[in-house]
C-alpha cells in the first residue's frame, strides 16, 4: 500500500514529461510530427502554438490523462490525513483510470507519431481556435471534468471499504468543489468565447459538445450539495455515492461524445469510429464495474441523520432532485436523435428550442425553492418562520419585476420573470447571511462567519445573476439589419452608429477587413469599434472579429458583413443588454466555490492531529 | 476538420445569416418569420438554425419561409409546408408524434418518480425516530454526563 504515493507522485512526473516535450514541439514548430504538421503553422503566434498542442485530439488527450495523474499526485502528497488504506484504494482507482486511457492513447491516438518526410511548413490550426479565450478553455473544462475523477475514485474507495461516514463527506468535497469551480469556469469561458468570436452574440446553443460539459457541471452540483448532507448530517450516504459514480461517469459520456464525433458537431475535430468504441469500453468499465460494486455494497451504508420533513435535508433533496433531473433531460435530448434514428428509423433533430422548454422549468422551480431552502434550519425547520425572514427579499423582488413589467409594456414576460428570480435569489443570500449574525445589526460579525457560509451566499448570488442575465439579453436584445455605404449614419434603440471607414489590414498569419465604426448617443462619442472579416490563408478559412463596446449594462455589438454591389457594406448591430453580467454571474459562482473551498474546515479537520489539506491549489 | 475545411472554403465569399435584402417590410411578418427560422434547421450545418447559419441553403429556406408567410400561410402550415418537403430534421423542436412522446415526457416523468424516491426518503427519515445515533451506550452516556456537568 505504501507503494501507491511514489507511484502516483511518478506517474505524474513522467506524465508531464511527456507533456512537455509535446509542448516543445508545438513550440519549435517540429514539422516531423504528425500532430504538429495538421495543427500548427510557424507564422502562429507562440501563445497559439502553444494552445495548439491540445487543440486537437492527440494533444487533447495527453492533457487529459496528465491532468488525471496530476489528481492522483496531489491525492497522493497532499492527502496526509486520509487513513492509509482508504488513500491507497482512492490511487489505485485514479491509476486505473490513468492507465486506461494511456492505453487509448497508445493504441488509438499516438501524439508522437513521426512523419518520414517532414514538410517545410504546417496546415495551421483551425483559426476560430485561435483565440486568447478558446486558448484556456479546454484545459479549464479537463481540469473540471477529470477533477471528478477524484470523487469517483473516492466513492469506488468507499465502497471497496464498505465505510461512508461525515469524514469521507468532508474528504470527497474540497475535491468536487475544485472540479466544480473549474468546470464552472471552464463553461462560462467557452460561453464568452462563442460570444464574441461566432458574430451573432449567441452565448449557449444547446450543442450536444455544450451539453457534454453542463450535465457534469449539474451534476457535480449536486454532489456538493449532497456531500454536505453527509458530512453534517450522515445522511443521503448512498445517494452521494452514486452521484459520485454518475458524475465522472458523464464526463466520461462528454469526452466520449466529442472525440468520438458520434454527434457531430461545432466542436468535434475527431471523426473516427475507432476512438469512439475505445472509450465506450472504457465507460463501461468502469461506470458499469462501479455501479454493480454500488449495487452490492449500497444496503451498507445505513443513514443516521433523522430529520423533519421540512428542514435543510429535505431542501437539498429537493435541490438534488431538480439538478439530477435537469442533467437527465440534457442527457436524453442530447442522444434522442441516435435513439430516434436506431430504434424508430426516424431522422430527427433536438435543438436549442427543445432544451429552452424542457430544461428551463427545473431551473426556474430551482431559482424558486432556493432562499427558503439555503435558509431553513438543519433537522427540523418551519416554513412559516422561513417565509418570515423571507418577506422582503420577496416583495422587493416581486416589486422590482412589476416596475420593470409596468416599464416594457406588452413585450414578453421572461424579462421580468428572470428579474423576479435573479432578485429574489441574490436577497435571499443576502438575508441567509445577515440572519446567521442573530440579527444583531453587528456588521463585524458578518465578517466573522465561516468562509463556507460566505462562499455559499456568494455563489448563491453567482445563479441569481446568471439566471437574470441569461433572461434579461434574450428578453430585450435589440437587433438591427442593413446596408449602410461608408460615411452613412443609422440609429439603432438610442445609439448613432456612423461607418467611417473599411480597410485592409495584413496580420501575422491572416488578412483582415477592418471597418471603423463610430459610436455615439446623444451626439457624444462613446467608442470607436472596429469589427473585422478575417481570412486565413494557410487553411482558407474566414473568421468575424465582432466589434464589442462593454458597459456594465448592455454591450453594443457590431459585425462587418459584405460588400454589396452598390458599394454599400452589411452590417449587423446588436444593442445586449446585460450581456457581461452572465459570464459575471458565472464568476461569482467560481468565486463563492474558492470561498467554501478555503474554508477552515478542509485544512483543519476535527479531530484529526495532521491537518490534511484536500484541496488543490486552484488558481 | 479536413472535411469542415473542404465545406467552409465552397463559400469562398461568406454569406451572413439572414441579410438585408431578405427582410420584409412588414414587420409584423417578419418578426413571425424570425421566430419561425429559429426553430428550422440548417441541413447542412451542424446543431444551426437557419436563423443563425451562413449557409446558402439556410438563405434558401429563409427565403421560402418568408415567401409563404407572404403568401398568407399559418405559422402552423409554413412550418408544415417546409417538413413536407425537407422532412422532419429539419425542426429543431420535435414534434410530440409517435416515439417522440418519450422524449417529451422523459423530464416529467423522471421528476415524479425522483420526487416520489425523495418524498419517501424524506419521511422515512422524519419517522425514524430511535436510530443508532440516539441509542447511546453507557460509556457515551457516562462521557455525556460528564461533559454536560463540569
Amino acid at each position: 500500500m505504501a507503494v501507491a504515493e511514489p507511484a502516483a507522485g511518478i506517474q505524474f512526473l513522467l506524465t508531464a514529461f511527456a507533456f512537455a516535450a509535446l509542448v516543445w514541439s508545438f513550440a519549435t514548430s517540429d514539422f516531423s510530427l504528425r500532430v504538429v504538421t495538421l495543427n500548427s503553422h510557424s507564422a502562429k503566434p507562440m501563445l497559439y502554438k502553444i494552445s495548439g498542442t491540445w487543440g486537437n485530439h492527440e494533444g487533447s488527450m495527453l492533457l487529459w490523462v496528465l491532468i488525471v495523474t496530476l489528481f492522483g499526485a496531489m491525492a497522493a502528497w497532499f492527502g496526509g490525513g486520509l487513513p492509509p488504506a482508504l488513500k491507497a484504494r482512492v490511487l489505485a482507482v485514479q491509476s486505473a483510470i490513468a492507465v486506461a486511457f494511456f492505453a487509448f492513447i497508445l493504441f488509438t491516438s499516438n501524439p508522437f507519431l513521426r512523419l518520414a518526410v517532414p514538410p517545410f511548413d504546417g496546415q495551421d490550426l483551425n483559426p476560430l481556435l485561435q483565440d486568447p479565450g478558446l486558448a484556456f478553455h479546454p484545459p479549464f473544462l479537463y481540469l473540471g471534468y477529470v477533477g471528478l475523477s477524484m470523487a469517483f475514485s473516492f466513492a469506488v474507495a468507499a465502497l471497496i471499504e464498505g465505510r461512508v461516514d461525515a469524514a469521507w463527506g468532508r474528504w470527497v468535497r474540497p475535491w468536487t468543489l475544485a472540479a466544480w469551480i473549474f468546470l464552472t469556469i471552464g463553461i462560462a469561458l467557452g460561453s464568452w468565447w462563442a460570444y464574441y468570436e461566432l458574430g451573432w452574440g449567441g452565448f449557449w446553443f444547446w450543442d450536444p459538445v455544450e451539453n457534454a460539459s453542463f450535465m457534469p457541471w449539474l451534476l457535480a452540483a449536486a454532489l456538493l450539495h449532497s456531500s454536505i448532507v453527509v458530512e453534517k448530517r450522515e445522511a443521503l450516504k448512498s445517494w452521494t455515492i452514486l452521484l459520485a459514480i454518475l458524475a465522472f461517469g458523464f464526463s466520461l459520456i462528454g469526452t466520449f461524445i466529442v472525440r468520438s464525433g458520434l454527434l457531430t458537431s461545432v466542436h468535434a475535430f475527431a471523426n473516427d469510429p475507432e476512438r469512439g468504441v475505445f472509450i465506450l469500453i472504457i465507460l463501461g468499465v468502469f461506470t458499469g464495474g462501479a455501479l454493480t460494486l454500488f449495487a452490492a455494497r449500497a444496503q451498507v451504508m445505513e443513514a443516521k441523520g433523522v430529520f423533519s420533513v421540512v428542514s435543510r435535508e429535505s431542501a437539498l433533496v429537493l435541490n438534488n432532485i431538480l439538478l439530477a433531473v435537469g442533467s437527465f433531460v440534457v442527457f436524453f435530448g442530447t442522444l434522442w436523435p441516435i435513439v430516434a434514428e436506431m430504434f424508430f428509423d426516424r431522422k430527427l433533430s433536438v435543438g436549442a428550442p427543445f432544451f429552452n422548454a424542457a430544461f428551463t422549468p427545473f431551473m426556474v422551480v430551482l431559482g424558486l425553492a432556493l432562499p427558503i431552502g439555503a435558509i431553513l434550519p438543519w433537522k427540523r425547520g418551519k416554513l412559516a418562520r422561513a417565509a418570515y425572514s423571507l418577506r422582503f427579499a420577496f416583495f422587493l423582488a416581486l416589486a422590482l419585476a412589476m416596475l420593470v413589467w409596468a416599464m416594457q409594456t406588452g413585450r414578453s414576460a421572461l424579462g421580468p420573470v428572470g428579474l423576479f428570480l435573479g432578485a429574489w435569489i441574490t436577497f435571499g443570500a443576502f438575508v441567509d447571511l445577515w440572519s446567521r449574525t442573530g440579527r444583531t445589526g453587528k456588521f463585524a460579525r458578518v465578517l466573522r462567519l465561516p468562509r463556507a457560509d460566505w462562499g455559499k451566499a456568494v455563489a448563491h448570488t453567482g445563479l441569481g445573476v446568471t439566471m437574470f442575465a441569461i433572461a434579461g439579453l434574450m428578453a430585450w436584445e435589440v437587433e438591427d439589419i442593413r446596408v449602410t455605404r461608408i460615411g452613412e449614419s443609422f440609429q439603432v434603440g438610442g445609439f448613432t452608429l456612423t461607418l467611417d471607414a473599411v480597410e485592409r489590414v495584413p496580420g501575422p498569419n491572416y488578412f483582415s477587413t477592418m471597418a471603423t465604426v463610430r459610436l455615439e448617443k446623444d451626439g457624444r462619442q462613446v467608442a470607436l469599434l472596429h469589427p473585422e472579416k478575417r481570412e486565413y490563408p494557410v487553411s482558407r478559412m474566414p473568421t468575424t472579429e465582432a466589434a464589442i463596446d462593454y458597459r456594465f449594462l448592455r454591450d453594443v455589438y457590431v459585425v462587418i458583413g459584405d460588400r454589396q454591389d452598390d458599394g454599400g457594406w452589411t452590417m449587423r448591430t446588436y444593442i445586449k443588454p446585460f450581456a457581461n453580467w452572465i459570464w459575471a454571474g458565472s464568476l461569482l459562482m467560481a468565486i463563492g466555490g474558492l470561498l467554501s473551498l478555503s474554508d477552515r474546515r478542509f485544512r483543519v479537520a476535527a479531530g484529526a492531529r495532521k491537518a490534511p489539506t484536500g484541496g488543490v491549489p486552484a488558481e | 476538420m479536413k472535411r469542415l475545411i473542404v465545406i467552409l472554403s465552397l463559400f469562398a465569399a461568406p454569406l451572413w445569416a439572414v441579410q438585408p435584402d431578405e427582410v420584409l417590410d412588414d414587420p409584423a411578418l417578419e418578426s413571425r418569420a424570425r421566430e419561425l427560422s429559429k426553430e428550422l434547421r440548417c441541413l447542412v450545418c451542424r446543431n444551426e438554425s437557419i436563423d443563425e447559419s451562413n449557409a446558402d441553403l439556410a438563405r434558401d429556406l429563409r427565403l421560402l419561409l418568408r415567401e409563404r408567410l407572404v403568401a398568407g400561410d399559418s405559422d402552423t402550415q409554413a412550418i408544415d409546408y417546409i417538413v413536407d418537403r425537407y422532412g422532419e430534421y429539419v425542426l429543431l423542436k420535435p414534434t410530440t408524434s409517435g416515439a417522440n412522446w418519450l422524449l417529451w415526457l422523459a423530464g416529467p416523468l423522471m421528476l415524479l418518480t425522483a420526487a416520489g424516491m425523495g418524498w419517501a426518503f424524506v419521511r422515512n427519515r422524519s419517522t425514524a425516530t430511535t436510530s443508532a445515533e440516539e441509542a447511546l451506550s453507557t460509556d457515551e452516556q457516562e462521557r455525556l454526563r460528564r461533559i454536560l456537568g463540569e
